[in-house]
């Protein structure tokens, strides 16, 4: 039987701590849509996303209603768009077709936003991941809620510097063609080392090729929890700390556990992973750097931080693996900047620096993650800060990514404004010295040798 | 059997208990257990209760709720029983 005060940590948690389930998120595989005929594959994608997910937002809100834990957003993945246009699409335009067809049916079904205009060029690039990857300025300024994502490097295959550099102009071209809204469009721009196939989180979600025709995602959220939890056990000891995380962790895993399962059975759709990400919002106290802060960091960014993050993704994963029979997607502590305001405020103040947080992504889930830069930052900066990140994605066997906004017109301590989830913080400063020379050999980096771990 | 946990916080004063549970009454939901403190002047309830007669939805439910909360001065949720299960019971 519930106990009184068991029943009132649950309410307090949502009422007072942000806790939610952030993401439902639905893959659906395109692959029966591949046609020769572009109408035919615009038609038919539209068609397979509106009528497998026509019930995905009633019933995330039905459940929420029901179990009092409010459902943030309702998403949908798709297989990799670039695999699923190459037979019909003979220009970047023909790709934008479909990206149009894919914001179409994400605005019939009602969900904020629809990941998976991806292409995998880890290895090399085909005609038709080339055409996708050029299609993206275009495709992500006329479309509202595509997300694009590239993968350019994982363990197994090395990284394929070719992309890394295209993908420094694309980004760039993105930032340009959406400066009206302070180059919004690469906030829906993520490139990855190692990415999952079933990751439920934007902008990086896609639904791989070796996954079920359709499947039920659910990414939980719950820094404020965390960090409500730790007020209590001020100046208590590494073990006392690692312990209150893990509780936690296991109890808000539950409840994405509890909808998955009841997503899935509601909607006769498999269930896939619970992701144990810990994922900020600008909403004040929901915040991974506040977390750092309660930890015993004056500010996130000062020494120590790099450690206090290990624990806390570590002890996230501990506590959540527990908590629910199939853990994948992400699964960490995310780290962004614009999102999460503390660490918009550690950044501004200047005790959270990009080679800081480059430091911070060999321990926490993901990567350099909403971090808006100055607009005039070259093209070949980009690609070098890319070329880092996959290396230590590479080198360490985790997912890596970047997402950066070089907001055009703006430079450093301007204000860049993204609005709702995607928040808002002053611009970051880039390390001024050049890697043109390094970025442009073209070619691969070749993958890491797998013996000598040092 | 559909159980749903309500739980009540606010300013305790005379005649919470008998209005939520005339509420409950009306709308033909039946109480299993209720357990309730009072700590400086203010009131944590949570009741267990049936909902499978209740003919709304639990949206509805907490509406109703949220209704009889504002006539008594106190926040008042209806949630299934099942997230409390999840997360406090291995």
């Amino acid at each position: 039987m519930v106990e009184l005060n068991e029943a009132f940590e649950t309410v307090n948690m949502v009422a007072q701590e942000n806790l939610d389930v952030r993401t439902i998120t639905m893959g659906i595989s395109l692959l029966d849509c591949i046609d020769p005929d572009l109408d035919t594959v615009c038609k038919k994608v539209y068609d397979k996303i509106t009528e497998s997910a026509k019930d995905l937002v009633r019933v995330g809100d039905e459940i929420g209603s029901e179990y009092g834990v409010p459902v943030i957003n309702k998403r949908i993945s798709v297989t990799p768009i670039a695999m699923i246009g190459a037979a019909a699409c003979k220009t970047p335009q023909d790709y934008v077709r479909i990206a149009k067809a894919l914001d179409d049916a994400a605005k019939k079904v009602g969900v904020n936003f629809i990941g998976g205009y991806s292409a995998l060029v880890q290895k090399g690039m085909t005609t038709g991941d080339k055409l996708l990857i050029e299609s993206i300025p275009e495709a992500l300024a006329s479309t509202e809620r595509v997300c694009s994502s590239i993968s350019l490097g994982s363990t197994r295959t090395g990284i394929n510097m070719d992309a890394v550099r295209l993908m420094g102009d694309i980004i760039k071209a993105t930032a340009e063609a959406t400066k009206g809204n302070d180059s919004l469009g690469c906030a829906k721009l993520v490139v990855f080392c190692n990415p999952p196939d079933d990751n439920p989180f934007m902008a990086g979600a896609f639904h791989g090729v070796t996954e079920a025709d359709r499947i039920i995602n659910v990414g939980v959220s719950g820094p404020g929890v965390v960090k409500h939890e730790l007020e209590k056990i001020r100046g208590e000891n590494f073990e006392t700390l690692c312990e209150t995380i893990k509780k936690t962790a296991f109890k808000v895993t539950r409840v994405g556990q509890l909808f998955a399962k009841e997503a899935s059975r509601r909607l006769g759709i498999p269930f896939g992973i619970v992701d144990l990400s810990l994922a900020p919002t600008p909403a004040v106290g929901d915040s991974i750097a506040d977390i750092i802060h309660e930890m015993g960091m004056e500010y996130a960014g000062a020494p120590g931080t790099t450690a206090a993050l290990a624990i806390l993704n570590d002890q996230v994963k501990k506590g959540g693996v527990m908590a629910s029979s199939y853990v994948g997607g992400l699964s960490g502590a995310f780290i962004p900047v614009t999102e999460d305001r503390a660490m918009a405020e550690a950044a501004d103040i200047g005790a959270l620096t990009l080679e800081k947080l480059e430091a911070m992504t060999c321990v926490c889930s993901v990567g350099l993650d909403m971090i808006a830069i100055p607009g005039d930052t070259p093209n070949t900066t980009i690609a070098g800060i890319i070329a880092d990140e996959m290396a230590i994605g590479m080198v360490n066997q985790k997912t890596t990514a970047v997402r950066l906004i070089p907001v055009i017109g703006k430079g450093v301590g301007d204000f860049a404004q993204f609005g709702g989830l995607l928040g808002e913080a002053k611009i970051m400063p880039v390390n001024k010295f050049g890697c043109a020379d390094f970025v442009n050999r073209g070619g691969r980096i070749p993958a890491p040798i797998h013996s000598f771990k040092n | 059997m559909s159980k749903t946990i309500v739980t009540l916080v606010g300013k305790d004063r005379v005649g919470i208990i008998a209005t939520v549970c005339n509420f409950f009454a009306e709308n033909n939901i039946n109480i299993l257990d209720l357990k309730q403190t009072t700590s400086q002047g203010f009131i944590n309830m949570m009741m267990i209760v049936d909902t499978d007669a209740y003919k709304g939805s639990t949206a509805e439910l907490n509406k109703g709720l949220e209704a009889v909360g504002e006539k008594v001065g106190c926040i008042i949720k209806a949630q299934h029983e099942e997230i409390f299960n999840m997360m406090h019971r291995i």
